[in-house]
């Protein structure tokens, strides 16, 4: 449609969301756009479920918040036709039984398609008749995956969704995302711990501290402005000079952090790095628990 | 809310056991008794060679027209029998499903998938109250029908195995018109349950913890509250408003047919006496009476209590997901 290229997927104007009082969410103000893989990374209650779930329309805020030109506050049910959520994997209804849950989502879901979500479940071990409790917690994702996956929705919002899992279900839960499901008309948010194994697949960054945005990017965007440098102990002195944003030292050398400074007055110091988001996130994010 | 028969599907689904199940065992437990109480008598009958009150043999000799039409009614008690006996069942199913209703989901957080749904909370929560309303009632009162059938026939076969012919009783009896004036209760029972669906549920969707006690405390401690104001003599509502039948109401209306006395305020334990009497109790089954509950203001306030207490509910479950645990 014409209409979603020209505005954001979301769009947060002084997003505000206080518990008693601390603030979760303090004034962020953001726009996503279509098409896009959003990495929303943060230490522990730096309020990236808040936002999630602002979006969700599973809390209540203050501000001015849009998903595909919906409030989500009064409009959850209409906007839940667009959106798709994964939470975590306990989320299933222990009780439901497979057929049951397909028949459930293929009845109130007007863009789920059956055939799509049992292709998805026939690669699996999971039967029809078998209920949520019995299945081991990688076969509740693959579950849900192929439930959300069936439907062809705008917004695919992940908070934590392979949290549990092990390595081989945590590849192959990106993996399947990436090759059956994402393509330009769709959009992704997802927060994870494990930034390593989302980095290659985001296009856009945003960090998330004390409820407000540390770095909002994209990914292009980060690799021009942030730069890792090894330096000899001989030039840190002139590194220390240009203010890194962080400093580590590993065999006897020196890698520090650079935000924005031209690539050819680094190149001087030592060996170029593109950073890696974890390292970036850790620099970015230093003293957050001090 | 075209989604609406779905949704009580998947109640179905979740509640099987209650709905479904438990008066199949409850039943199925009178029918088992029924058995062993024939064949103990059997038995006692052959061993001692006594005659006790109650001779099919003596029976079979000296029946009379009046001793037909008098089985004919107690068979008819037996067939409200089956009814009642359901509907307690019924009670404490529905009891337990409507506190846990907007509860249990959120504790175990599958409240976030079911959320992740284009289902608005109104939706879910009708579906809910509908359960409540049509789906357990109707299949304990079909459940009920087919145990009551199944007597007849063990009773048929029992008095066939002496040489009796049970039939007359049966034809003495009103199988049809009792079930038709049952089936009329229903929507009546629905209607009159109204106050304590929307209480229960109301206390399901807002509690962060221990629904039961909410829902149970809080009209204790206002009855025992009254009552204390009114011992001192300061300014409570007065004993002719009947706090007791009120609040009552908002615990045990859900239980079929509680509505079965003159006022229709529900207090448990008057009505019971009322209910021994079998003379009453058909006759307050008669479908004038049942529906003359209609006129009375009584039905009609339960009704806009329900309904406001059931919109509580909704602005909840659209705001409260977290529970304490």
């Amino acid at each position: 449609m014409s209409d979603a290229a020209a505005n954001p997927i979301v769009r947060a104007r002084n997003l505000t969301k206080t518990y008693g009082t601390t603030h979760a969410l303090d004034h962020i103000s953001f726009d996503i756009e279509a098409g896009r893989i959003v990495g929303l990374i943060g230490p522990n209650g730096a309020g990236k479920t808040t936002a999630l779930k602002a979006i969700l329309g599973l809390v209540d805020f203050d501000g001015d918040l849009r998903v595909l030109g919906l409030d989500p506050r009064t409009q959850r049910a209409e906007l839940m036709e667009q959106v798709c959520f994964i939470a975590d994997v306990a989320v299933l209804p222990r009780w439901i039984k497979v057929s049951e849950a397909v028949e459930f989502v293929a009845g109130v879901h007007p863009r789920f398609s059956r055939e799509k979500c049992e292709a998805f479940l026939s690669h699996t071990k999971i039967a029809p008749g078998m209920r949520v409790r019995e299945l081991s917690k990688g076969m509740i994702v693959q579950l849900h995956l192929a439930l959300v996956m069936a439907i062809d929705a705008k917004l695919l919002v992940l908070d934590e969704p392979t949290l549990g899992l092990d390595i081989l279900y945590r590849k192959s839960f990106y993996e399947s995302l990436l090759s059956d499901y994402f393509d330009e008309n769709k959009t992704i948010i997802v927060t994870t711990h494990q930034v390593e194994e989302v980095e290659h697949i985001l296009t856009d960054l945003v960090f998330i501290r004390d409820g407000k945005i540390a770095l909002a990017a994209t990914m292009d965007e980060v690799g021009e402005r942030y730069a890792e440098v090894m330096v000899n102990p001989d030039k840190a002195d002139a590194a220390r000079a240009l203010k890194p944003l962080n400093e580590r030292q590993i065999f006897g050398k020196s890698i520090f952090l650079f935000d924005g400074i031209e690539r050819a007055r680094l190149a001087a110091l030592g060996e170029l790095h593109k950073p890696s988001v974890a390292d970036l996130f850790v620099a970015t994010m230093k003293g957050t628990y001090a | 809310m075209n989604n609406i028969p779905l949704l009580m599907k998947r109640e179905f689904w979740e509640h099987r056991g209650g709905f479904l199940w438990a008066p199949v065992w409850i039943t199925g437990v009178i029918l088992i008794f029924t058995v062993l109480g024939i064949l103990s008598a059997e038995a006692f009958h052959a061993s001692s060679h006594v005659h006790m009150g109650f001779s099919l043999d003596d029976l079979r000799e000296n029946i009379s027209q009046a001793d037909w039409s008098q089985a004919g009614n107690a068979l008819d008690m037996a067939q409200l029998m089956f009814g009642g006996v359901t509907s307690v069942g019924v009670f404490f199913v529905l009891f337990f499903y409507l506190l846990g209703a907007l509860y249990d989901d959120r504790r175990d957080r599958s409240v976030l998938f079911w959320k992740s749904l284009p289902v608005s909370d109104t939706a879910t929560v009708a579906s809910k109250a509908l359960s409540a309303m049509v789906v357990a009632p109707v299949i304990a009162f079909v459940v009920a029908t087919a145990a009551y059938v199944l007597f007849l026939l063990i009773v048929t076969l029992w008095a066939g195995a002496h040489g009796l012919n049970a039939l007359p009783a049966i034809f003495a009896s009103h199988p049809l018109g009792m079930l038709w004036r049952l089936v009329l209760t229903l929507p009546v029972s629905a209607l009159w349950a109204l106050p304590a669906i929307g209480w229960l549920l109301f206390w399901s969707a807002y509690v962060r913890s221990k629904p039961f006690l909410w829902a149970v405390m809080v009209p204790l401690i206002v009855l025992m509250l009254n009552w204390w104001l009114g011992k001192l003599g300061a300014p409570h509502i007065p004993d002719d408003v009947h706090l007791a039948a009120i609040l009552g109401r908002l615990l045990f209306s859900i239980l079929p047919g509680s509505w079965m006395k003159a006022e229709g305020s529900g207090v448990l334990v008057s009505h019971i006496k009322q209910s021994l009497d079998p003379d009453h109790i058909v006759s307050s089954f008669d479908p004038s009476n049942v529906y003359g509950l209609l006129a009375e203001p009584n039905l009609w306030i339960g009704i806009v209590a329900g309904v406001a207490l059931l919109a509580a509910a909704i602005y909840f479950r659209q705001r409260r997901i977290e529970t304490a645990t």
